[in-house]
Parts: C-alpha cells; sequence; structure tokens
C-alpha cells in the first residue's frame, strides 16, 4: 500500500525523521510506527516493517504534539474573534495537539455545564485536545469559590480567572487550599490592580517618551510574591500563567528551590519582542503582561534554560481587526500566538545560542504537559500518536491572510520568521499539512 | 523650503534647523499683528478642520485666530467625548475627515498618537494640538520662540521645566526642542510626577527645586492637572505649593534677569503665587502672542507659502 496524503491509513510508517524526545534531538535518522491511533514502536534507522504504506520524512524532525497551556478561544460569546472550531485549527496549523483554554469566555466557565460543553465542541470540532480550566470565582468576579469538585469531575485541569487576576487575597488562599486536595493547580495571572492602574504599557522608558500610562514591573512581582506565599502556606500547586520580568523569574527560582509547588510558563512575545516595539502605537503590540525590556527578555530566556519557567504557553489572545483599530490607549489588550509560537522559539531562542532545538520543543510539549499533570506531550511506544513534523531551517514571512484563526492581531506580522510546521497528527490522524511537508501542500 | 513633512506632530521628529526656521517665520509674521490690517491672503480658498476631540478653549482660539489671519475656511467640530467611551475607531474619523476633502486637519485627542495616526492615513497636512500625554509641538515651538527673544541663542542656557513631568505633553515637546538647540535642561517635580526613563532624554532630574532652579535662565511652570490627580500623586494643593510652588520667596532666589514661563491656565497659589504670575518675570502673555504667530507660521509653512515673501522681522 502507498502512502497517501489524501487517504492516511491506520497503521502506517514515518520514516526518515530525526526524533526529538525528552529534550534531545536525535543525531540519527530514524522512524515513527503508527497504529490503530498509537505508537507502536518507534526508532533509529530503518523499521523491519515491509509492505507497510510509509511517508519519507526527508530528514524533518518528529517531535511529540505541541501543549499548549494558555489559549482564549472566544467561544461562546465573542464568536466574532475565535471559535473552538477556528481556534483548534489555528493550534493544529502551529503544531498544537493539546490546548487549555482560558475560562474568560461569556458567560464564564464557572459550572460544570460549561465544562462538558467545551469539552463537546472540542470534540466534535476534532482537531486538538481541549483541556478546560474553570473559573475561580462565578462570572469571574473575585467574589466567592465555584464549584471546584465538579468541573474536576466534569474535567477541568486547572483554575484561574483568566485575565484577571484574584484580588482578593483569601479567596486566592482558599482556592489554593480547595484545589490542592482535589489534585488541581490554580493559575494565577499575576498583577496587583492598584499598582498597574491604568497603565497600557510597560512602565519605563518608551511610556515615558510615547506619553501612554506604563504599568510597572513591581505590579506583576508583588502580586506573584503574594501569590506563592500563599501556595507555601496551603501547599499548593500554583501555576504562573506567563512570566514578564527578571523579578518574576528570581521569586520563582528562589520559591522552587525552597520547595514551594510552584510551575510557570512564558510567552514567546516576552522573549523576543521588547517595548520599543510600541514606538509607532500599534496596538498590535499591546498586551498584558506587557512587553518589557532586554534585561526581561534574557531572564526569561535564562528560566526557560535552567527550568526555572517551565513552558512556553502562548496566551493567545485574538481580536478583530476593528477591535485592534482603536488608538494604542483604548485597545484591547492579547495578540495571537498559536501559528507563530514554534517559530519564534526556533528564531529568537536556537538561532541565538540560547536553547538546543531539543529543548526548545521539550518547552513546547513534555514540560508543559508535566506541569499542568496533562496525559500528552510524549512520544514513546504505547502514547497516542499525536505528534508534528517540523522543518526547522525553513523561513518564511508572517502574513495575516495566512492565519487559521479567526484573528490576525499578531505583533509578528511582516516578520521573517525560521521554522515551520511541516504537518500535525493527533491520535494518528492528520490535523495541518503545511507547505513544509514532503510533497509540498 | 523650512519643513521636510507634510506634518508637524512633535518636536521630536523636527530638526534644530526646521524649529528656528519656523520661529523665523513666526516672528515676521508677529510683526503683522502691529498693522491695522492683520490679515493676509495666503489660506483664501483653502479649508482648515480644526478637530478638537478634547476640550481646550486656549489652544482653539489662538489656531482659529491664526487661521483667520492667513483668510482660510474654518470648520471647528469638536466631540466631547470622554477618553474611556469607546466610539468610532480612529480610522473611522479618518475615513470621514478624508471624504470632507479638506486642506489641513489641526488636532487634539485625548490618546497619545492619534496625530501620527491620521497623519499616516490622511493626504492633508496634520497639526497636532496636543495628543494625550505625547506632544503638543505648537506649544514647544512658542515657548521656545518667547525664550529665544530673551536670551538669543539657547545653547548652554539653563531651562527648568517644574511640575507634572508624567502627563505633561509640554514638557516633552519642550525637551525635545529645547535639547535639539543645544539648552541644559533640568526637570524637576515630585518623583511621583516624574517618570521613569526622563533621563535618557537627554534631561537632569533634579527633586529638590532650589537646586533645580539656583542657575536657571528660565523657569517653565508647567500646570498642575488637577483633575488627573484625585489619585495620590501629592498629599494636597497647599503641600505641593510648599514643595514645589514658584513664590515669591522661590523668586527672590534665582538670578535678576531669570525669567518665569507658563503654558496657562493657571492655578494661581499652586504652581505659582498670584504675586509671581502677575510680578516682573513673567512673559506668559508674550506666550500668548508669540502663539498665535507660531501658528500662523506652521500653517503658512505647511500650505506651500513661501518664506522669502515675507518681509524679515525687524531685529
Ligand atoms: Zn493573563
Amino acid at each position: 500500500m502507498e502512502w497517501s496524503w489524501e487517504r492516511i491509513p491506520a497503521e502506517f510508517l514515518v520514516t526518515n525523521v530525526r526524533l526529538c524526545r525528552e529534550g534531545t534531538l536525535g543525531r540519527r535518522r530514524g522512524f515513527l510506527h503508527v497504529k490503530k491511533g498509537r505508537i507502536e514502536t518507534l526508532g533509529v534507522g530503518t523499521p523491519a516493517h515491509e509492505g507497510l504504506p510509509a511517508l519519507d520524512g526527508g530528514g524533518l524532525v518528529c517531535a511529540p504534539g505541541l501543549v499548549d497551556l494558555a489559549v482564549h478561544f472566544r467561544e461562546p460569546g465573542f464568536e466574532e474573534q475565535e471559535t473552538i472550531a477556528t481556534g483548534s485549527r489555528a493550534a493544529a496549523a502551529g503544531g498544537f495537539t493539546a490546548v487549555v483554554t482560558m475560562p474568560d469566555t461569556d458567560p464564564a466557565i464557572d459550572n460544570s455545564g460549561m465544562v462538558r460543553y467545551l469539552i463537546d465542541r472540542g470534540r466534535e470540532t476534532g482537531l486538538c485536545r481541549l483541556y478546560p480550566t474553570g473559573a475561580v470565582s462565578p462570572g469571574r468576579k473575585g467574589e466567592a469559590m465555584t464549584e471546584f469538585g465538579d468541573m474536576v469531575a466534569a474535567g477541568a485541569v486547572g483554575f484561574t480567572d483568566g485575565s484577571r487576576p484574584v484580588a482578593n487575597g483569601n479567596l486566592m488562599g482558599n482556592a489554593l487550599k480547595y484545589a490542592t486536595m482535589l489534585g488541581v493547580p490554580i493559575i494565577t495571572h499575576p498583577e496587583d490592580l492598584t499598582i498597574s492602574g491604568k497603565g497600557v504599557m510597560h512602565g519605563g522608558y518608551w511610556a515615558t517618551r510615547l506619553g501612554l500610562p506604563g504599568m510597572a514591573r513591581a505590579a506583576e512581582d508583588a502580586a506573584l510574591f503574594r501569590d506563592i506565599e500563599l501556595a507555601r502556606a496551603a501547599k499548593g500547586q500554583l501555576h504562573v500563567a506567563h512570566v514578564s520580568t527578571k523579578g518574576a523569574v528570581e521569586i520563582i527560582r528562589r520559591a522552587k528551590g525552597e520547595g514551594v509547588r510552584v510551575t510557570a510558563a512564558a510567552t514567546p512575545h516576552h522573549f523576543s519582542l521588547d517595548h520599543a516595539r510600541c514606538r509607532d502605537y500599534s496596538p498590535l503590540f499591546k498586551t498584558n503582561p506587557p512587553l518589557r525590556e532586554a534585561d526581561d527578555l534574557n531572564a526569561i530566556a535564562e528560566g526557560l534554560a535552567d527550568g526555572t519557567i517551565d513552558a512556553i504557553a502562548t496566551d493567545h489572545e485574538p481580536h478583530t481587526g476593528t477591535e485592534k483599530e482603536y488608538q494604542f490607549d483604548q485597545a484591547p489588550f492579547g495578540v495571537i500566538g498559536l501559528e507563530t509560537a514554534l517559530a519564534a522559539g526556533i528564531t529568537w531562542l536556537v538561532k541565538t545560542g540560547l536553547l538546543d532545538l531539543g529543548q526548545l520543543i521539550a518547552c513546547l510539549s513534555e514540560r508543559p504537559a508535566r506541569a499542568l499533570n496533562l496525559p500528552v506531550g510524549r512520544l514513546e511506544e504505547g502514547a497516542e500518536a499525536d505528534f508534528v513534523l517540523i522543518d526547522p531551517e525553513r523561513e518564511w514571512t508572517v502574513q495575516g491572510p495566512s492565519f487559521q484563526s479567526r484573528s490576525a492581531n499578531s505583533p509578528y506580522l511582516g516578520e521573517t520568521l525560521t521554522g515551520m510546521v511541516a504537518a500535525t497528527f493527533l491520535r494518528g490522524r492528520l490535523t495541518w499539512r503545511g507547505a513544509a511537508a514532503p510533497g509540498g501542500r | 523650503m523650512i519643513l521636510r513633512s507634510k506634518d508637524v506632530l512633535g518636536l521630536e521628529d523636527l530638526t534644530a534647523e526646521e524649529i528656528l526656521g519656523v520661529i523665523d517665520i513666526a516672528s515676521r509674521f508677529r510683526a503683522v499683528f502691529d498693522r491695522p490690517v492683520r490679515s493676509v491672503p495666503i489660506m483664501r480658498g483653502r479649508t482648515v478642520v480644526n478637530f478638537f476631540h478634547e476640550p481646550s478653549t486656549r489652544t482653539r482660539i489662538s489656531f482659529e485666530l491664526a487661521e483667520k489671519r492667513l483668510s482660510a475656511d474654518i470648520v471647528n467640530f469638536s466631540t466631547a467625548t470622554s477618553s474611556l467611551s469607546k466610539g468610532e475607531t480612529l480610522r473611522d474619523t479618518a475615513e470621514n475627515l478624508a471624504a470632507m476633502k479638506i486642506d489641513m486637519l489641526v488636532i487634539r485627542h485625548s490618546s497619545s498618537g492619534a496625530a501620527r495616526y491620521l497623519a499616516k492615513v490622511l493626504a492633508c497636512s496634520v497639526i497636532n494640538a496636543g495628543d494625550g500625554a505625547h506632544e503638543h509641538p505648537t506649544q514647544g515651538l512658542l515657548d521656545i520662540m518667547t525664550m529665544r527673544q530673551r536670551l538669543g541663542d539657547l545653547r548652554g542656557r539653563k531651562v527648568t521645566i517644574i511640575g507634572d513631568i508624567t502627563h505633561s505633553r509640554v514638557a516633552r515637546s519642550n525637551i525635545w526642542g529645547l535639547t535639539k538647540l543645544g539648552a541644559e535642561v533640568t526637570v524637576c517635580g515630585p518623583p511621583t510626577m516624574v517618570p521613569s526613563g526622563l533621563d535618557r532624554m537627554g534631561v537632569r532630574v533634579e527633586y529638590d527645586l532650589m537646586r533645580a532652579v539656583r542657575d536657571a535662565d528660565v523657569l517653565n511652570v508647567l500646570r498642575i492637572q488637577l483633575e488627573r490627580h484625585s489619585s495620590r500623586s501629592f498629599p494636597s494643593n497647599r503641600e505641593y505649593h510648599r514643595m514645589y510652588g514658584i513664590s515669591a520667596e522661590v523668586v527672590q532666589k534665582l538670578k535678576p534677569e531669570t525669567f518665569v514661563m507658563h503654558p496657562g491656565p493657571m492655578n494661581r497659589d499652586v504652581e505659582i503665587a498670584s504675586e509671581v504670575a502677575d510680578g516682573p518675570r513673567q512673559v506668559i502673555l508674550d506666550q500668548v502672542a508669540n502663539g498665535v504667530a507660531v501658528r500662523m507660521a506652521l500653517i503658512y509653512l505647511l500650505s506651500g507659502g513661501d518664506p522669502g515673501a515675507l518681509a524679515p522681522a525687524a531685529a
């Protein structure tokens, strides 16, 4: 039987690929044997399976399907920005096979019915695994606790109020204690709103020069410090959704050293782009936390290299073109990231020598899966066949119309990046085939 | 050709030559003020839109007078939208303005960067009449013109800007313009009103008022925007005046020739004592007169007026 992209069989081989597992990229070419949605065997050299249809990988990298710990799919409530279907398609195009969704929809994901709804919609769409988080508080109002137990039973993997911090420290402390009993983490967006105030970008030279209100690093550091102390007291697990300051990296490094159960992610835009990008007042660079300074970017890269920061997560936040046509101070916060995350990592971390490709891929697959206890992100015998083929050398220019996401608010528009997703497989089924795939698209 | 760009968005974008060129033309217009007929027909048949998205009586009147003295047709168009309520996008605004086929747009907007955006998408000339806390280039030019009338060349001259630097577009325009002309600029205010990274704009930061004013040739006193300070930038008007207000006692310690500027409107006895505001050191009404002249000069130059056609200013 011949290999065909159009009719991918239930059992097949991927040959002539460099396998990437547990942070290490194999030197020798190898193969993957997929059978009924699972990885039957894998290894170096040529497989001894005669007669199976085989995809010649042509030297591409074969890695576990990528895992994103923070995406904002806007369904229900803001379908004009993104739906579960369009968001899943963007995930597949970015090499992701599993995403953790944030609960800031309208209505919020604050009960088990909503959790089940998301899981069902994700299944129907069938392009990636969708792991919902539930809101910490009903309506994300920060006043009381939602029914964590009921939502965990329905499939919630953690709790967070999404892009809004839990301002009340007592509620946060209780949430951590209660979630610990259920074995799930609380995910924090660390921001002291009384410090960040009306800020719209990083508080520093560029905010001063542009005359825009700034958000001090201390807004993030102080809030994070509070959450870490609460996690220490609760013996709970805290996950930091997005680290943006050098201070936060240091706080996490110290807490980990002291045995606090804290995990963290950083976004590609926070290690690749600095606050000078806001110089033309383009809202495409308006995010929360804001783009910061060179020192912070370096600290994040170091944190990823030494494991202080566990994972790269996109914090994919779609907004329509219209919303990003307001003036900078009035436009909404947030950028998309699913389709550029891998390339941003290769361009700013691997090509610069800060990480090797194996480490980068671990930051996007095994490490995030482990941080939130998700049963995915591994390339091994018996595991489900979620994997991605990557051309790490291929250059491409980011252009709005090519996005699978319903929105195009990418801070990388017009940028030439290195590294392209050739094909994405979920349970052995093709979910994305790009221009870098063998035989083209 | 004095200005390279079709727009005037900030003193950050202008060269020292452009700044001096505009001020030279403005001086010639000031001479016209003393004639019985104060207008020239340069802008006859051309339309200027004054788009004030934020209230400002003084700046608007100054622009209107400048436009009238150049015989332009004027349309005033103001929206009293609060900066927090989202209405039309800037693109909508731009498309509406473009559809009206105007020759020049004067824009005051509460959002930093709004003038720059409109200049990019509109074919007509755009003059920034103040955008958020970013720049207020005509105020900067009239301040510099006033300083030059007293001091001549500003190289090595010491200018101290006092007050709420964080929220002041006047401060930013002054800083860009003055540093380009070689002046030594000191900014002074409480640390809650002096934003980080200011030293990278080429100025000295000083929190002690007496140290900041001692050798100054000019004090440029900013208006405290009381409406923005409900939230804790300074304890009270009384304490502000005691720590940073320009009082008669402060003035006594200045060099005899040092003069005091204020962009108006003043909060009397907060940032400036009444006796100073009305005293012999102030040049506030010169600033106002120069404001009209500077605005005439910019409109004249942006609409293709020939600098050589104007009589040189009397020395
Ligand atoms: Zn967030």
